[in-house]
């Protein structure tokens, strides 16, 4: 158990490590005055002017319209896929329910899959459309964030910056160098790297065995760096070719998580208040700490079904123990239960085990830090969500103490109130609203994998995953339905965009504001207080929606287990 | 407003397509190709000119001579690489129980254990991919007096083979001791 904990300690310390380096970088690449030469290029191709501003309702609009041209191009792309070369393998292409969910899922950075990677998309596919989507969602989100960040320091000005330049520079200067050497890093341990899309090979028992091989590092790394999900195969980062080793395991939670912590330090440098950086990373760390330790007692102690069938599942010098369903061997108990916790507080989905067959609190901590959506978060919108329960914090408690509230030097008034309470209630609405609809719905039953309470956690989980642009899934549940393709895909679309405009708009109508000076009435936000303020917050006002839903699910079927009852 | 973004959207999505969806995975290709030449094409084992199979990728083993993986849920046939995959049953499916029960008492039939005898978890419950390449120490030991018989070996011989496959915890901290079933029984066929 110790050395499980030591595995613990090591990730968070080479994060913690990696949050002022990447932090600096970043700062410095959203404040810099020149321009790369490729970036140059693309502005004289794309006919812009760099050095013009942008107000927050240009910056969405660029940012809205050009993610819909480059889901247009994948779900392009997807559909004519059987008539482009390169495929030994003659996959067909998708269906327009299909293709609209994929190319929705990728755009939003949800990476959700109703398809099987190794038998529906070809190499091209994998690369000039998942690949593609992968890093541009990824560059879009920390550019809304960057835009986010400056509307708040902003002072009596409408400019928070120029969306083009943003996305450029994120792409060339952040996301192609760390995924490049990343991925090679990653093929050094294992993972395949080859245009080739596989051969048969001969087992020791002469059976025949077709290998699928492919572009996997390259995708891979962008993969967690833009905390995207999607898998190169079936299984996702459980795959053997995904994850070959326990050291790219561990590289996939830093790489999961330093963009979003990173984020945190660049904006206390962006605002010169680096106290208030430290008081949201810790509210983060906080957070996630804890769902750890509520994840991996659970998945140690295992099933109790197993010790009635006398299994053994002991942990001990021989085995990992513990509930190994739908598990890994390199990866046993304490690889997988934190990459379960980072994965979906970092709102990734992608997964090196199959959450389905998680044990019932096992399942409901990734589910439950996918509701929050604010514990690190996607790439750029988690930091936007975690300033939109600051803000509600701040709101919460001026209430109380009958004070106008402020943060970080500016009022928060009625518009401003109006728009965080759409972008926080989005989230229920749209989960709870569709799940709803899913049980009700004639028919949508039968993609169900398992029966009793985890079934309904099935449907929860899909539709949580997909608002929360979180891409992992419970797999028992067969969503490749005309319904599912639709249902969630629209979900996707407005989680992604009605959590991220309200909040473009929060920034923009900030950034027109004065600052007031500080009085002694005003809240510190960068306290330990004001943190632990902020963590009751997030816990009461985002959890507390879901806690019905969550009985009927998971906290049901806890009980039943522990009662030896089976569906 | 609108029509002068047409350009820099249009433009955008097709420029950063060539650059991020095709540019960086082909350098990124090139460049492994170059420095893991091994590891890029798939970590494959050959005997001969034959590729026998990849080394992080588990195959699945019937003969009792040979060491047996976990179980696999991939559809069609077990340890299909071409279509990875879990059971994604549920901790109070029944039908996991029934297989976990069906496993436990064929482990128990081939390896010459009693009726009630505890088999170690990895053996009676599917990986997550389907392919999971590995055992448990566990596992192995249970396997071995088969394997010895099966092959006329002593079982001291078979165990010694066993300590000498055991992959530790990499840089001695992460992830688990294990053994790939597939090395081991390539050390086995050399060892006869």
């Amino acid at each position: 158990m110790s050395i499980d904990i030591a595995q613990f300690v090591l990730l968070l310390v080479l994060m913690a490590g990696l949050v002022v380096v990447a932090g600096r970088w970043l700062t410095k690449l959203l404040t810099a005055r020149g321009h790369w030469l490729p970036e140059r290029i693309g502005y004289r191709l794309l006919g812009i002017e760099p050095g013009v501003g942008m107000d927050w309702k240009a910056y969405g609009l660029a940012l809205v319209l050009s993610n819909a041209a480059m889901m247009l191009l994948g779900y392009v792309i997807l559909r004519i896929q059987s008539w482009l070369p390169f495929d030994a393998l003659h996959r067909a292409s998708q269906t327009p329910d299909l293709a609209f969910n994929t190319a929705a899922s990728f755009i939003t950075n949800t990476n959700w899959q109703s398809y099987s990677g190794e038998s529906s998309l070809s190499n091209f596919s994998q690369m000039a459309v998942i690949t593609f989507l992968m890093t541009v969602s990824a560059a879009s989100g920390i550019a809304a964030c960057a835009a986010f960040i400056r509307g708040l320091a902003q002072r009596e000005a409408r400019d928070v910056g120029n969306y083009w330049v943003d996305f450029s520079r994120i792409t060339w200067r952040l996301l192609l160098p760390i995924c490049l050497v990343l991925s090679l890093v990653y093929v050094w341990q294992g993972m395949p790297q080859t245009l080739a899309s596989g051969m048969d090979a001969t087992t020791l028992e002469g059976t025949t065995q077709h290998i699928v091989t492919g572009p996997v590092a390259s995708l891979e790394a962008i993969k967690h760096i833009g905390t995207n999900g999607g898998g190169f195969f079936g299984a996702n980062a459980a795959h053997p070719f995904e994850n070959p080793t326990p050291l790219t395991n561990l590289l996939h939670m830093l790489a999961m998580f330093l963009i979003p912590s990173a984020l945190t330090y660049a904006f206390g440098r962006m605002l010169s208040r680096r106290a208030q950086g430290w008081a949201f990373l810790a509210a983060f760390l906080v957070m996630f700490v804890g769902f750890l330790a509520v994840e991996y007692p659970a998945e140690r102690a295992g099933n109790p079904m197993f010790a009635s069938l006398s299994v053994d599942q002991a942990p001990g010098a021989l085995q990992p123990g513990g509930n190994m369903e739908g598990k890994e061997m390199r990866f046993g108990i304490a690889q997988t239960s934190v990459f379960v916790a980072v994965t979906t507080a970092a709102t990734t989905g992608s997964v090196n085990a199959m959450h389905d067959s998680l044990t019932p609190v096992g399942g409901m901590v990734p589910l439950f830090l996918m509701m929050l959506n604010s514990v690190f978060g996607g790439v750029g919108v988690g930091f936007i969500n975690l300033v939109s329960f600051a803000i509600l914090t701040v709101f919460l408690v001026g209430m109380m103490i009958g004070r106008t509230p402020e943060f970080l030097g500016k009022k928060i008034e009625a518009r401003e109130m109006k728009l965080v309470m759409l972008a926080v209630l989005a989230h229920p609405f749209c989960i709870l609203g569709f799940t709803a609809l899913a049980a009700l719905w004639p028919g949508a039953a039968s993609g169900l994998g398992n029966a009793g309470p985890h079934g309904f956690s099935e449907l929860i989980y899909a539709y949580t995953s997909g608002t929360a642009n979180n891409g992992s899934a419970f797999g028992g549940l067969n969503a490749n339905t005309p319904f599912y393709n639709t249902t969630i895909g629209l979900a996707m679309l407005l989680g992604r965009y009605f959590t991220l405009l309200p909040m473009l708009a929060v920034a923009g109508s900030l950034a027109v504001k004065r600052t007031v000076p500080e009085s002694p009435g005003t809240l510190p936000t960068a306290t330990p207080l004001f943190t632990v303020l902020l963590i009751f917050v997030i816990v009461v006002v985002g959890g507390l929606t879901f806690l019905p839903s969550l009985a009927l699910g998971p906290i049901v079927e806890h009980l039943a287990m522990s009662a030896g009852q089976f569906f | 407003m609108i029509p002068s973004l047409v350009r820099p959207v249009v433009v955008s999505a097709v420029l950063f397509m060539a650059v991020t969806g095709i540019a960086y995975p082909v350098v990124s290709t090139g460049i492994a190709s170059v420095l893991f030449p091994r590891q890029a094409a798939g970590s494959l084992v050959r005997q001969g000119e034959v590729v026998v199979g990849s080394v992080l990728l588990g195959q699945d083993f019937h003969a009792p001579r040979y060491f047996h993986p976990r179980p696999s849920a991939t559809s069609d046939q077990p340890y299909n690489a071409a279509s990875s995959g879990a059971s994604n049953l549920g901790p109070t499916s029944a039908k996991l129980r029934d297989a976990v029960r069906d496993r436990a008492t064929a482990f128990r039939k081939e390896n010459g254990l009693a009726g009630n005898a505890p088999v170690p978890v990895d053996a009676v419950t599917a990986s997550a991919s389907g392919l999971d390449p590995d055992i448990s120490l566990a596992n192995a030991h249970a396997q071995a007096s088969r394997v010895a018989a099966e092959r006329h070996l002593s079982l001291g011989e078979v165990n010694t083979l066993i300590d000498r496959e055991v992959q530790g915890r990499q840089l001695g901290l992460l992830g688990e001791p294990r053994i790939n079933v597939l090395a081991l029984n390539l050390a086995l066929d050399g060892a006869r």
